[in-house]
């Protein structure tokens, strides 16, 4: 019932995700924060098995803060994705990673990208992407209103009517969704959009 | 034992199981005549206990081999003498998959229990039953489940009683090396990530460990919960097992930031005594403990039979009629 998706717009790029911990029926958490930003200008949205999600995420942001600290620069979002899907790959035949990822990035040279990763190590540049349940719901309404070089505000919009629609046709719907954002000041968060508060 | 000489004109199946191992082989034997000695006493239904004699031809039953593999020399019947391959039995079964994936099931404790833990203003309140269930069978109504990993953190126990032990006392350790190797306490933050660490690690391999850190540490009051499938939430209520959906609704319907302890410890034992009446994995006796910033103080064990008398006290019924004796003349 996890649900996270993203957009590029005009010099910036937008992550979307739910924030529920669920297990079977219980709902153990609505606030949880499934958007890690990975470093300055780099945000990660992470869906999947609980134990991996934490434990990928914090592997891949301390090594990106490694890179930079043994390099003296940060990683480019095509390189971060890149090192993303190697480990993805690597630890695919032996102890996968059931981790879906929406890697959401601002170069100063290439602008913002979006990249799409699986658990089994596919890597797609993309404008946008979805993963989930929701993913049914949000895959169509991005593709119908969805152009190049949207401003923030009507990306916005547009994520609002994809978690509207989530919102009203997903059975299991999740409560509330964080919406995390990331243009050339930098990864931060952008605002919430709750039903219930924890 | 009778030597009995017979034809057998009927496509039967044999099932031979020896004395020693369970191991099934089936044989068909039609319009054979077949010297055997057969012991009568053991004759039932369509199980013999048979051994052929050496005179007679040598059957070849390899071509009706089972897909199970060759036992050892124990049973004379079809070995020629050479041993067979070494080997382990296989259940009696023919899906031994579904029989694999069952016996897992059955040994993977489903987290009968119904423990609780909340953050409030003064400190955190846990609260646990005491019930071990296997199946429908009761086995202990005292468990204690709510660990005391060191002074000032609790672990509350769900899923396997022996893996909750073991690793919250292995917590307790590095906690405690923690501290000497650092001269501080270590945070309730790290005890949880390095037990979330460990589970992780054994992800996959059968662990059944559902259980929250509570403690006090230089941040104030900590709550996290922890499970085998290595996920790890932060938070200020949680309720684990198999009454905590009961516990929820009772727990999140009272629940205030500004409690006192003892509207706390009552809203605890409350949750938890509901969650027992309803669920039938739950019960024994209520405890309530408080983790304040000088550590963890047991509050109280009611017996939850006696706390539903506490709670919703006799009503003397009322009589509509009564018999009165009558007058004898």
């Amino acid at each position: 019932m996890e649900c996270v998706f993203g957009m590029v717009g005009k010099g910036f790029a937008l992550v979307v995700a739910d924030t529920s911990a669920v297990n079977s029926i219980l709902v153990h958490k609505s606030n949880e924060d499934k958007i890690m930003v990975l470093d300055s200008h780099k945000l990660m949205g992470a869906s999947g098995e609980a134990g991996d999600r934490a434990q990928f995420t914090e592997y891949v942001q301390k090594n990106v803060a490694l890179y930079q600290y043994r390099n003296g620069i940060p990683l480019t979002t095509k390189a971060a994705a890149n090192f993303m899907r190697g480990e993805l790959a690597t630890a695919l035949r032996k102890n996968p990673y059931m981790v879906n990822i929406v890697l959401a990035g601002f170069d100063r040279d290439t602008g913002p990208s979006l990249y799409f990763i699986d658990y089994i190590a596919t890597l797609h540049k993309v404008d946008k992407a979805a993963f989930g349940y929701g993913s049914y719901f949000a895959l169509s309404m991005m593709d119908r209103h969805y152009h190049q070089d949207m401003t923030v505000d009507e990306a916005i919009r547009l994520a609002e009517q994809c978690i509207e629609e989530i919102r009203s046709r997903l059975v299991v719907a999740p409560q509330n969704f964080v919406i995390k954002i990331v243009d050339e000041d930098g990864a931060r968060e952008h605002s919430w959009r709750r039903t219930t508060r924890d | 034992m009778n030597r009995v000489k017979y034809r057998i004109s009927w496509f039967i199946v044999v099932q031979e199981i020896t004395s020693s191992n369970t191991v099934v082989r089936t044989f068909f034997l039609l319009n054979q005549r077949v010297n055997d000695l057969v012991d009568i006493s053991q004759l039932k239904g369509f199980r013999f206990e048979f051994s052929l004699s050496v005179e007679i031809m040598k059957l070849d039953f390899s071509g009706l081999e089972s897909s199970a593999p060759l036992y050892g020399g124990s049973n004379e019947l079809l070995s020629d003498g050479f041993s067979a391959a070494p080997s382990f039995d296989l259940p009696v079964t023919s899906d031994f998959d579904g029989f694999q994936k069952n016996s897992i099931q059955m040994v993977k404790p489903a987290k009968g229990t119904t423990t609780l833990a909340f953050i409030f203003k003064e400190g955190v309140m846990v609260a646990a039953d005491s019930r071990a269930s296997m199946g429908g069978y009761i086995s202990s109504q005292s468990v204690k489940k709510i660990i005391e990993i060191n002074p000032y953190m609790l672990g509350t126990m769900a899923g396997g009683a022996a893996d909750c032990q073991f690793w919250h006392r292995n917590l307790g350790i590095k906690c405690r090396l923690h501290e000497l190797a650092n001269k501080r306490r270590i945070s309730v933050t790290g005890a949880s990530k390095l037990l979330a660490n460990i589970l992780y690690s054994y992800r996959g391999m059968g662990l059944s460990v559902g259980t929250m850190i509570a403690g006090w540490d230089e941040k104030g009051p900590g709550l996290y919960y922890v499970d085998s499938e290595g996920g790890r939430l932060k938070g200020t209520k949680f309720s684990v097992g198999s009454g905590s959906p009961y516990a929820y609704g009772v727990l999140d319907s009272g629940y205030k930031y500004d409690l006192t302890v003892d509207e706390a410890a009552e809203l605890a034992r409350r949750a938890i005594y509901h969650a027992t009446f309803r669920d039938g994995a739950s019960g024994g006796v209520a405890s309530v403990y408080h983790v304040g910033p000088n550590g963890w103080t047991k509050l109280s064990g009611d017996d939850v039979g006696e706390l539903h008398y506490s709670y919703y006290p006799v009503e003397p019924a009322i009589v509509e009629q009564e018999m009165t004796e009558a007058v004898v003349a």
